[in-house]
């Protein structure tokens, strides 16, 4: 194993979040996975959006876009559809994938284009210092939620395997070697994965919520989570509220840039014989 | 290999300059007046190697083109009035990240969804102030289907070389009406090619002359492994907040710009050199108004005509020109005035400016410009 520390521009660091954040142990588990992988660096294109876990992508020593808000995908299908053998990921956020960005996430999935994105579920608007986002619990409190959050949250993963992806997997900061094994799946699975990373934000969902600090919030992660496996001997009352971890869905299906590349083939075999020119130009010429 | 002689739409012709400069990626979503250039871009690019995507909206559609080009691909995208509005802040995004890109707008009656199949010229403004932030930007505006491909071309020659994107302002008539067309041997096309770094040692992606130069821009998957962001950034592409850095970074894209203006001005003279009344027009507008000043020479009028290629950067020194002769300036535009309000700017009242706007979703009459020639002398 090469040194952690490699993988990042040191000179970039320290990074800008907060102490006890969780998006860090997650960053760290991309590139644990990336490492025990093997994959070339020089071929990796790490692409985010906007928001705390978008900053991640600054931090690491391969081609990186820190792009617009909820664009990150958008981005990303660009850069993998203009070149299918570089290995393009996609660090994003909750707000960023699911609400601004829901719109690229779900076509993205439906493409099942080659992409491994990486959701770091906070479930608050952490830049913006604590707005509710998409995937706040009913009833939490955010700065837009003095009330309580009266809207109900998405289940990332069932939306990404209703859309069409091919790799769906959920842990958290607080399951990280879980989390570092299912980074490596999704990394090695040939079309569109998700992983869902449940990340602790103790600064503004933590404190608004008074769970308290860092190791409360990152226990509030830890009690809201059944690993899928187990979950499968318990009864449905006892999973309520719950959130499944583990691999929770595969499904072995054409990838967008092959299925464009055989239909590239085709039409060259066809035109090559046809030989007709640019739509017949020759044909006019003077 | 010969010219090449054809019957042709403006839309064609838009896309056959961009095959011709090598375009390599389309990103786009369907909309009226320009669906044509994605059609024949979904079934041109296959032929040679390129991509083209349908994206879920406009919005991603640009944002896959400046994918595509970070990976050193040329990417073009087309749209009209209310994708050109979703467009925006990622055309900011591309000036400030200094990514080639080129981006077709075929103007069409708005606000909103307007008119969808009439032809206006309302995007002159969001054209050059469109994304939020002072920016430069270059937009062409081709004024016949032969323009659509050569400025198509140019649009590429220019966004490659000042790490720009360019704007290609067309209208609904300039790009759905045919024309013959007699183009070059396409084997004297002179592909623009983008300047690379020699190597990833010692790299710094922003690194540039402070008084508007380009920096070198390496392709993704080649290990420069840089950093590209649309924060504020300094010469190695790391975000800073240091009012020096967002000064000259600022100041650096704008002078890109000012400094190369007349590279960029392109325009079609007649009869300008001893007119007391000038015409300013361009695209579509220009034709009916061409056809006016041309009447009023016969009929022994000094009437002279300008037709702007170049939108933006304005062609200050060329309208200032003018004023050595004309004392009247009509400026026939699809709009309220949007081209007229930079002319009085520049003539600065050494000149009478005519705005002759017409906003109802047609044509101009080369009468109605006639008329207003008339009532000037």
């Amino acid at each position: 194993m090469a040194e952690l520390l490699d993988y990042f521009r040191k000179e970039r660091l320290p990074h800008i979040w907060c102490p006890g954040c969780g998006h860090g142990t997650i960053t760290g588990a991309l590139v644990r996975a990336i490492d025990k992988l093997g994959l070339d660096k020089n071929n990796i294109v790490l692409v985010s959006g906007i928001g705390c876990s978008s900053r991640a992508v600054g931090y690491l020593d391969f081609d990186t876009v820190h792009t617009t808000h909820g664009r990150a995908l958008a981005f990303a299908t660009g850069i993998k559809h203009a070149r299918p053998n570089l290995k393009v990921i996609v660090m994003t956020g909750d707000g960023d994938c699911t609400a601004i960005g829901g719109n690229h996430f779900i076509h993205a999935a439906r493409r099942n284009i080659d992409i491994t994105t990486i959701i770091m579920n906070n479930s608050i608007y952490g830049m913006t210092s604590g707005q509710y986002s998409p995937t706040t619990p009913h009833g939490m409190l955010g700065t837009t939620a003095p009330y309580g959050n009266v809207e109900y949250e998405f289940d990332v993963c069932k939306l990404a395997e209703a859309a069409g992806a091919s790799y769906v997997a959920r842990a958290s900061s607080y399951h990280v070697t879980l989390l570092t094994e299912l980074l490596e799946k999704a990394l090695m699975n040939k079309g569109f994965s998700v992983v869902e990373a449940l990340a602790q934000c103790p600064t503004y969902l933590g404190r608004k919520n008074k769970i308290g600090g860092a190791v409360e919030v990152l226990n509030w992660i830890k009690d809201r989570t059944v690993n899928v496996k187990a979950a499968a001997a318990l009864p449905p009352e006892k999973l309520e509220g719950k959130l499944l971890i583990g691999e929770l869905f595969t499904h072995d299906r054409p990838e967008y840039t092959a299925s464009y590349a055989e239909m590239t083939a085709k039409v060259q075999r066809t035109y090559n014989d046809y030989k007709g020119g640019n739509r017949g130009c020759e044909l006019n010429s003077d | 290999m010969a010219n090449i002689v054809k019957l042709m739409q403006g839309n064609e012709a838009c896309t056959m300059g961009a095959l011709a400069a090598g375009l390599q990626f389309f990103g786009g979503y369907p909309i009226t007046p320009s669906t044509e250039i994605a059609e024949m871009c979904s079934e041109e690019l296959p032929k040679v190697g390129g991509k083209f995507i349908q994206m879920e909206d406009e919005i991603g559609s640009i944002a896959a083109c400046i994918g595509a080009s970070l990976t050193g691909k040329k990417a073009m995208t087309a749209t009209s009035g209310p994708g050109f509005s979703l467009m925006q802040e990622n055309i900011g995004y591309a000036c400030l990240c200094e990514i080639p890109v080129v981006i077709i707008n075929v103007q069409r009656m708005g606000p909103s969804t307007g008119m969808p199949t009439s032809p206006a010229q309302g995007d002159v403004m969001q054209a050059r102030w469109g994304t939020h932030g002072d920016h430069s930007i270059i937009v062409l505006t081709p004024g016949n289907v032969k323009e659509c491909f050569e400025l198509t071309f140019k649009a590429f020659v220019l966004s490659e070389k000042y790490r720009i994107p360019v704007i290609v302002l067309a209208d609904e008539v300039i790009c759905h009406m045919r024309e013959k067309v007699v183009l070059p041997d396409p084997k004297t096309y002179k592909i623009p090619m983008r300047a690379m770094p020699e190597s990833p040692a010692g790299y710094k992606p922003y690194a540039a002359d402070p008084d508007g130069g380009v920096p070198l821009m390496a392709p993704f998957g080649k290990g420069y492994r840089w950093h590209c962001t649309g924060l504020f950034h300094d010469e190695t592409g790391a975000p800073s907040g240091k009012p020096a850095v967002a000064n000259a970074l600022l100041r650096r894209l704008d002078r890109k710009i000012e400094k190369n203006k007349a590279e960029f001005e392109d325009y079609f003279a007649e009869n300008l050199d001893d007119c007391d009344v000038a015409v300013v027009s361009f695209g579509s507008s220009a034709m009916a108004a061409l056809s006016a000043v041309r009447r009023a020479r016969k009929e022994g009028l000094k009437a002279g005509m300008l037709r702007l290629k170049t939108m933006w950067p304005f062609p200050d020194e060329t309208l200032r020109r003018l004023t050595s002769s004309a004392k009247t300036i009509i400026v026939p535009e699809m709009n309220l005035g949007q081209v007229a309000l930079e002319v009085e700017r520049v003539i600065h009242g050494k000149a009478k400016v005519v705005k002759l706007g017409k906003v109802n979703g047609e044509l101009f009459h080369p009468d109605e410009v006639y008329a207003a020639l008339k009532e000037a002398f």
